[in-house]
């Protein structure tokens, strides 16, 4: 079962065929679902020096992002800014880091924005990511969508975040979600491609743990819980039946997938739990911004705030951190 | 570690609670406990003491009293003084003093739950999240059942002084599942904690206190096993209420016979857990973490026999062994702590003698590699698979964190395993598939059932077994019966009723008329080949009957036990033969009054309303058959919790000497009505209206073996009736004085019994012959709990 240990560490996932039966198969229970991720913030406790660690590595698994219809290159420039210098040179100097040693895990952005970003990280290293196939909704027509991937990879993006048709889960045409992320997939050449699947969308657990299972198999990168435009965007149990299916897929393939959740994650202690439950069920290697993102543009300035209290045991405030 | 290199390991690093309140209650005590009596916190003069340790580290936290024989009667005299005045009060007043004790219990519920984790070794997540507001809940409830009492349930009434002994597993816990519903209804209470585990109980006597309980009605006195044996058998108390291991509530059961308490048990068990095919297995890993590795696995409804459907075996132990790799075992103060420790070397050497000699006949081992603390009594959570049910690792209970699993071909098989047990408390079902969740959890013997879901507990829903696991309910309505008695309990002393004797010379003239005795729906001779004469008051030969012996009752057990088909028969179909039954009865209405006239002696007039009460029973309990429903309980959940009754089983009954058509049908037929299957002793004396019952039973459409009747001399079959281990609840009402032989008998598998103890019940009245109290004895409540959601 265990087929692939001898799978390159950082091998991309190539994808499988599809297997309805292994599809089929896929359970989902809402109630036990939902006890585990109540229970889970009471059964980890995270404090003091090891609590700033995981918030600095919650910063590392950033996508900062914007993604609104008024977004401009200089607004861009100021969140790549941020993402350079995620936290003060004071804080990291009394957490005993480097200048530089910790920059968010990328930056999402439109396509028309994409050359700013670009041209603002130079030399940074972090990559840019762009969402596309006519985000929010898809529903664009299959060409188009198709050749915005081509444009956006590029105008220099290295990642891209695809949204997949929901029809096609909500009518369990699974083949037709098959072909569409392997087309998606295709297009992307050597970005990596995160499948947003807009599980407020899809209604059920088990759609969402089904429909996550057939983007992997069709070769994603990364699944995505939302767009940030759907009513219902990440949620903990969601979180929880889509990376067990990861898991699922690490098992049978070798090949590990990368996990972002997004929207409506804004607390630093959210972002304590979601290590959590990343680390109890997938294991630490995913701790890491190769296999796991937060797509959010509120959480670090609570994360800023936090670590500020750590280092000096006064609660912080807003206008004390620089805005992205 | 600095914050540089925690990046790379992202180890959790230590959370410990601070345990400094707690330590510095012990210090107002001057680390020695007192006994709460009458009010008071006392600690009486040349008290001996034992210590109480903390298990994570072997360190002391205080000396507990151990209460002397005059404690003990002190703590009874308290409780009896104040007893008649609590109950006065009325629900109403007896509210808000549960009421308070909720609320103080919320207002200190920190310094309760790092005591409790202190004292037992159960980590703080535990304590903190789950015991402490269960408690809480616990008395919220049952302060709402005291409220409620006068208007819901003004047939019952407290039974008095309850002598109360509890587990070391949740210690609060058990102390509000025996104080909140015993002092709800009125009664007054002497509760016993468990040697390892004192301190939450007088913590608990001092909110006590500050809720101004009235001096009395709650007493706590510590100490060891002596002192619950005293307490139990002490003359002062009405009501023995224990929960424990099954050893000592045999010992309690055989130990109070005949004393004439009522008494409820909770005690071991060995539950199954079993994963079809269809669950969601991931969902259903995560459960054992909660089934079997909740509280050290220190907990009596445990899922601790794994069974897995074999097309998913090998995943899901893979899956399961993974899941363990994360367990965090350790400290139990800190609170990322999933496994702590167990409550004391001693029970640690239990579990791990329990484990080392079972694996000797089989079985692969595989143990989590979390490294265990140097110091402390630690056992690494274990599952052993391929277990069969031949080993004695699938059989005894290990109250420890070892999980034992084997696989199962078909839900035929899973039943058919899951029940191949002495036990019978508690299980869990995982399936996507309702119908065959639904399918499978009536089937399971067992007080509750967790479907996709385990260890569920709250204080609107029952909670108790079957089986060596008990019996009595603790939560919901069916737990609040196991402190009230009804308001119109006999009380009358039973006169004993001899047969009439006359000259055994039969007279020639009729055609001879030997009755037999009524098994599997035939009528056999008694293997003893002995018959006895029945005279008239005229001293005229009228029949003879057979003499049953242990042989009789064995075949008559096994004929009811072949029967059980008829708990599953629609209650309709149950409430028509019943009617049929009172139609047939009617058709020979004068024949039975002639019978009991001539047995008897009594006047023309009491046969036939006799018999005329006996139709009435039987159209009564027809008409209960289908109307005696469960419930759905408000348990909090997205979900039901499904109370159930369902029949007890095989009920063997001793039938009343008077009254011999009467008491007969009056014990028959509610127990019919619920779907029972009844060996029945009749009227020793007066055998011959119950074997004149075999001709009307054969035309009523009675399915065999569902009612057998060994007509006997009460003596001769009470022992191997109350110790049959197939028979699954005793009645006696005989009139020879065996109420303690029966109690004691039944305790061999622990079966209910419901015996007179003497007191005369009059038959012919509606309010002592008939009604609930009959359908309560007839039923087991069975809480199934149904999570729901998509």
């Amino acid at each position: 079962m265990n087929s692939a240990n001898h799978i390159d560490e950082l091998a991309r996932n190539p994808g499988t065929e599809l297997d309805l039966d292994w599809i089929l198969a896929v359970q989902a229970n809402t109630s036990a679902i939902e006890r585990r991720c109540k229970s889970l913030p009471g059964r980890r406790s995270i404090k003091k020096s090891n609590q700033a660690a995981w918030l600095l590595k919650a910063i590392t698994c950033i996508d900062l992002t914007t993604l609104s219809g008024d977004d401009t290159e200089s607004r861009v420039r100021r969140l790549c800014q941020k993402a350079k210098f995620p936290i003060r040179a004071d804080l990291l100097e009394n957490l005993e880091l480097e200048p530089g040693a910790i920059t968010t895990g990328a930056i999402c952005v439109y396509h028309d924005m994409i050359a700013a970003a670009v041209s603002a990280l130079k030399g940074s290293g972090i990559p840019v990511a762009a969402v596309s196939t006519g985000f929010p909704a898809g529903l664009s027509p299959f060409p188009l969508r198709l050749a915005e991937i081509g444009e956006s990879v590029q105008a220099g993006a290295q990642e891209i975040d695809i949204v997949i048709s929901r029809r096609h889960v909500l009518t369990q045409n699974w083949q037709a979600l098959y072909d569409e992320m392997k087309a998606f997939r295709e297009a992307c050449g050597e970005a990596h491609v995160k499948a947003i699947l807009a599980t407020g969308e899809l209604g059920t657990l088990r759609n969402v743990a089904r429909a996550s299972m057939i983007c992997m198999m069709a070769g994603a990168d990364f699944i995505k819980t939302s767009t940030g435009k759907e009513s219902v965007n990440a949620t903990l149990p969601i979180s929880l039946i889509m990376i067990r299916q990861i898991r699922d897929y690490h098992d049978r393939t070798g090949y590990k997938v990368g996990y972002k959740p997004a929207g409506g994650i804004s607390k630093a202690k959210d972002a304590l739990t979601y290590l959590t439950l990343i680390k109890e069920e997938l294991g630490n290697r995913w701790l890491s911004p190769d296999l796991f993102r937060f797509g959010a543009s509120s959480l670090l300035g609570d994360i800023e705030r936090q670590l500020e209290h750590f280092v000096t045991g006064h609660y912080s405030a807003n206008y004390r951190h620089a805005m992205g | 570690m600095k914050v540089k290199e925690i990046l790379e390991t992202m180890d959790y690093g230590n959370a410990p609670e601070n345990g400094e309140q707690a330590m510095d209650w012990i210090k107002k005590h001057s680390g020695e406990m007192g006994l709460y009596i009458n009010g008071s916190i006392l600690i009486p003069d040349g008290k001996e003491f034992f210590e109480t340790r903390n298990p994570a580290n072997g360190k002391l936290l205080a000396k507990i009293c151990q209460a002397s024989s005059e404690d003990i009667d002190a703590a009874v005299n308290a409780a009896r003084q104040s007893q008649p005045q609590w109950e006065e009060i009325g629900g109403p007043k007896r509210a808000k003093y549960l009421y308070a004790l909720a609320r103080l219990i919320q207002k200190h519920s920190r310094l309760f739950a790092v005591l409790e984790t202190l004292d037992n070794g159960k980590p703080i997540r535990e304590s903190r999240d789950i015991d402490i507001p269960l408690v809480a809940r616990h008395f919220y409830y049952h302060a709402g059942a005291a409220q409620l009492m006068d208007q819901e349930m003004s047939d019952q009434r407290a039974i008095g002084v309850a002598g109360q002994v509890i587990p070391w597993n949740f210690p609060l816990l058990m102390l509000a599942w025996k104080i909140a519903p015993a002092i709800a209804m009125g009664n007054t209470v002497v509760l016993k904690p468990a040697e390892f585990t004192s301190l939450t109980a007088l913590l608990f006597a001092e909110i006590c206190i500050e809720a101004g309980i009235p001096n009395g009605v709650v007493n706590l006195i510590t100490g060891d096993g002596r002192v619950g044996e005293k307490l139990v058998t002490h003359e002062g108390i009405d009501k023995v209420a224990f929960t424990g291991s099954t050893a000592v509530g045999r010992k309690i059961r055989e130990a109070i016979a005949g004393q004439g308490k009522e008494i409820t048990l909770e005690l071991g068990g060995k539950s199954p857990y079993l994963v079809f095919d269809d669950a969601d297995l991931d969902s259903a890993v995560e459960g054992l973490v909660d089934a079997i590795w909740f509280n050290q696995g220190q907990v009596c409804c445990a899922g601790s026999r794994l069974f897995v459907q074999e097309g998913v075996a090998d995943i899901f132990h893979r899956k399961l062994i993974e899941r363990m790799n994360k367990l965090r075992i350790g400290d139990p103060m800190d609170k990322s702590t999933d496994v702590g420790a167990i409550v004391d070397p001693k029970q640690l050497e239990s579990i791990t003698q329990i484990v080392d000699d079972g694996l000797k006949e089989g079985g692969t081992r595989y143990r989590c590699p979390a490294e265990l603390p140097d110091s402390g009594s630690f056992y690494s959570p274990t599952l052993i698979t391929e277990v069969d049910p031949a080993c004695r690792l699938m059989q005894e209970e290990i109250f420890g964190p070892v999980l034992v699993g084997s696989t199962f071909r078909t839900p035929a098989e899973a039943v058919a395993l899951a029940n191949n047990t002495r036990y019978g408390l508690a299980a869990s079902i995982w399936t996507e598939n309702i119908n065959l969740a639904l399918d499978i959890a009536p089937q399971l013997v067992c007080g509750v059932a967790w479907i996709n879901s385990t260890n569920q507990f709250d204080a609107a829903a029952g909670f108790g077994g079957r089986r060596e696991s008990g019996f009595g309910r603790e939560g919901g309505k069916e737990g609040l019966y196991a402190y009230t008695r009804p308001i119109h309990a006999p009380s009358k002393k039973l006169v004993k009723v001899g047969a009439l004797t006359g000259n055994p010379e039969p007279d020639y003239q009729g055609i001879d008329r030997t009755s037999k005795l009524f098994i599997g729906g035939k009528q056999t001779r008694p293997d003893s080949g002995y018959s006895s004469p029945v005279f008239s008051t005229e001293g005229k030969l009228i029949g003879q009957v057979g003499q049953g012996n242990r042989k009789d009752i064995r075949n008559a057990v096994e004929a009811a036990a072949n029967a059980q088909g008829w708990g599953k028969a629609f209650a309709h179909l149950r409430a028509q033969i019943l009617y049929y039954l009172g139609e047939n009865l009617s058709a020979r209405k004068n024949e039975f009054t002639d019978r009991i006239f001539s047995m008897t002696g009594c006047e023309k007039k009491i046969a036939l309303e006799e018999v005329t009460a006996a139709i009435d029973r039987l159209f009564t309990y027809a008409a209960w058959a289908d109307k005696y429903d469960g419930s759905a309980h408000g348990v909090p959940i997205r979900g039901i919790a499904l109370a159930m009754n369902e029949p007890v089983g095989t009920i063997g009954m001793i039938c009343p000497d008077e009254s011999p058509l009467l008491g007969l049908i009056s014990l028959i037929a509610p127990a019919l009505a619920m779907g029972n299957t009844c060996v029945v002793v009749p009227s020793e004396p007066y055998p011959l209206s119950a074997t004149d019952l075999y001709q009307v039973f054969e035309t009523s459409d009675i399915p065999s073996g569902v009612v057998n009747l060994v007509t006997a001399k009460h003596g001769d079959v009470i022992e191997a009736l109350s110790g049959h281990m197939d028979v699954d609840s005793v009645w006696y009402f005989g009139s020879s004085g065996h109420s303690t032989a029966v109690e004691k008998a039944s305790a061999t598998n622990l079966k209910r019994s419901w015996v007179n103890h003497g007191i005369q019940r009059n038959w012919s009245s509606n309010e002592q012959g008939q009604g609930r109290e009959f359908l309560r004895q007839s039923t087991e409540v069975k809480n199934i709990w149904i999570p729901y959601g998509e």
